[in-house]
């Protein structure tokens, strides 16, 4: 019989010699051992648990931090305001793999403004105080480059401020910007704009997109992120706080961020999702990929394996 | 007279359709799995070494998953966070996560290198794979609803990834509602069904006859059998 005869006619298991095996047994055996050693680990190491950060945390704990942000929603510069589908529709914004652009092609599906959802909404909710009313009266009132002028003059002299302290910027022409951020920091830091931005204008709510990216656009999220190693050149999301081992299988999604040319390029998520859904196809496929499917055949692994068999063989 | 019309014929044909859509179902059934396969009480004689224990690791640690993760569906997602004992079943929860993706990645590597896809065996791959695929799907969601500042951290680096592909249109992983019901109904019964399958076709196909191996002569056979305990 020739061998490539042989390789597509495998041997009947049922033609083999056989030994006594009792599968309820050892399903049993493996059961009881590992639900001690889950109960063993579990009791020894416990899991982690870190508070989550609240916008009246983030707030209170960097409130010039807050106030920047805040700006940036208002002026539509923010990341999330910049951020293209499925948030909204900023010309020229999304991922590409070539020329492929299925973050624009899946279009806008989960619509956030960010200047009414996370400042002019909440203002308007909450009581105001006259100057609020007013300074939200003349936002309205103003045409959008007027706006566009303000914010920007104010983010730049936050950042100009000894540590972007709205208290210390230099006089200048704000407009009504500095009142609505000011009210929009007290709500924040009275714990109401958690609340607002998670209900909506409902009661039962489980979608917390809106306080999430508000989050994720200042920058104390990402800094207690990188003091409990999980910054995305940390290997990010695949460790968790503490020293737990997370999700140690995702190291190949996350090893692509860490070399070029994905770490440089501003498609870097897509390519890097097309990559892995290729190796996984490529991983689902093995046994039809001439070379890969060989590899066990060349390593030779499989006689340390089957070494009681092969022994027999000689 | 052909033998279908005959009489013989016509009632070989009629046991054939007893019992309908149900007694044919049976009968596939049992021609494909039949009891001595399904539940064996013995194997091939090279089946005989410790690699073999990691499938049955493997299915115990996601048992145990299932089990803690039901034990903290009864008090709901917010109950770990208040509760010394929920704070414990949530542990029990993760460590067997993390056993059973141990079990499963040594239990792939040595099913890799038997190359266990020979003899009609892609098909046991391919529904192993995609449980992997699957069950890396159903951690991560389960990172994404633990209401801390991991799945505030996870979700908001993995948004990117999914927008990118466009995938996060419909999949928003900082939706809470919606990944929960992904982690807790979903997931668990693609994971559940595709592990069910995977095992129906380690028993019906039997455990892979080492690399080049040739099967014994039937006297040869008899002969090894007859020495068995």
């Amino acid at each position: 019989m020739s061998r490539r005869t042989r390789r597509a006619a495998e041997p009947d298991p049922a033609a083999f010699p056989t030994r006594p095996y009792d599968l309820l047994k050892e399903f049993t055996i493996a059961l009881v051992a590992v639900a001690v050693l889950t109960a063993g680990l579990a009791a020894l190491f416990s899991s982690p648990d870190e508070q989550p950060i609240t916008l009246a945390t983030w707030s209170a704990a960097t409130p010039n931090d807050f106030t920047a942000t805040a700006v940036t929603e208002l002026g539509g510069t923010s990341t999330t305001a910049q951020y293209g589908p499925p948030y909204n529709h900023t010309p020229g914004a999304g991922q590409k793999i070539g020329p492929v652009g299925l973050q624009r092609a899946a279009g806008v599906r989960i619509p956030v403004d960010t200047a009414e959802d996370f400042v002019l909404r909440p203002l308007r909710q909450a009581p105001e105080p006259a100057e609020v009313s007013a300074a939200l009266t003349a936002w309205t009132a103003a045409p959008a480059d007027r706006q566009q002028a303000w914010t920007s003059a104010y983010s730049d002299a936050l950042g100009k401020a000894p540590d972007g302290d709205p208290a210390k910027v230099e006089p200048g022409d704000y407009g009504p910007v500095p009142v609505l951020t000011s009210r929009l920091l007290a709500l924040a830091q009275a714990g109401a704009l958690d609340g607002q931005l998670l209900a909506q204008g409902r009661f039962y709510q489980t979608d917390y997109t809106r306080p999430m990216l508000f989050l994720n656009d200042g920058t104390y999220l990402a800094d207690q992120a990188r003091a409990q190693h999980l910054a995305g050149d940390q290997w990010g999301m695949m460790n968790e706080t503490g020293n737990y081992p997370g999700q140690a299988w995702l190291w190949l999604y996350t090893f692509w961020y860490q070399i070029d040319p994905f770490k440089t390029s501003k498609n870097a998520d897509a390519l890097i999702w097309a990559l892995m859904a290729v190796l996984s196809l490529a991983f689902v496929l093995v046994p039809f990929i001439p070379g890969v499917r060989s590899i066990p055949r060349w390593t030779k692994v499989y006689r340390l394996i089957w070494r009681q068999h092969y022994r027999g063989q000689r | 007279m052909s033998d279908s019309a005959s009489p013989s014929g016509n009632a070989t044909r009629d046991a054939k359709r007893v019992g309908g859509w149900t007694g044919a179902a049976r009968r596939y059934a049992v021609r494909t799995l039949p009891p001595e396969k399904l539940l064996p009480d013995t194997q091939p004689a090279y089946m005989a070494s410790w690699i073999y224990v990691f499938g049955v690791l493997t299915v115990s640690s996601l048992i145990v998953a299932v089990a803690t993760g039901c034990v903290l569906a009864l008090e709901g997602p917010g109950w770990w966070h208040a509760s010394s004992v929920g704070k414990y079943v949530n542990s029990l929860h993760l460590w067997s996560v993390e056993l059973f993706m141990f079990f499963m990645v040594i239990h792939l590597w040595g099913k890799f290198f038997m190359a266990a896809w020979r003899g009609r065996r892609a098909m046991t791959w391919m529904t192993g794979a995609v449980c992997f695929l699957a069950s890396v799907g159903t951690a991560f969601t389960g990172y994404l609803v633990q209401q801390n500042f991991d799945s505030q951290w996870i979700s908001g680096q993995a948004k990117d990834g999914l927008n990118a592909v466009g995938i996060g249109a419909w999949f928003n992983v900082l939706d809470f509602g919606q990944m929960l019901m992904w982690h807790i109904v979903l997931l668990p019964l693609v994971l559940g069904l595709l592990t069910a399958w995977h095992v129906l076709l380690v028993r019906r196909r039997g455990i892979v006859p080492p690399i080049d191996a040739l099967a014994p002569e039937p006297d040869e056979q008899s002969a090894a059998t007859a020495v068995q305990p």
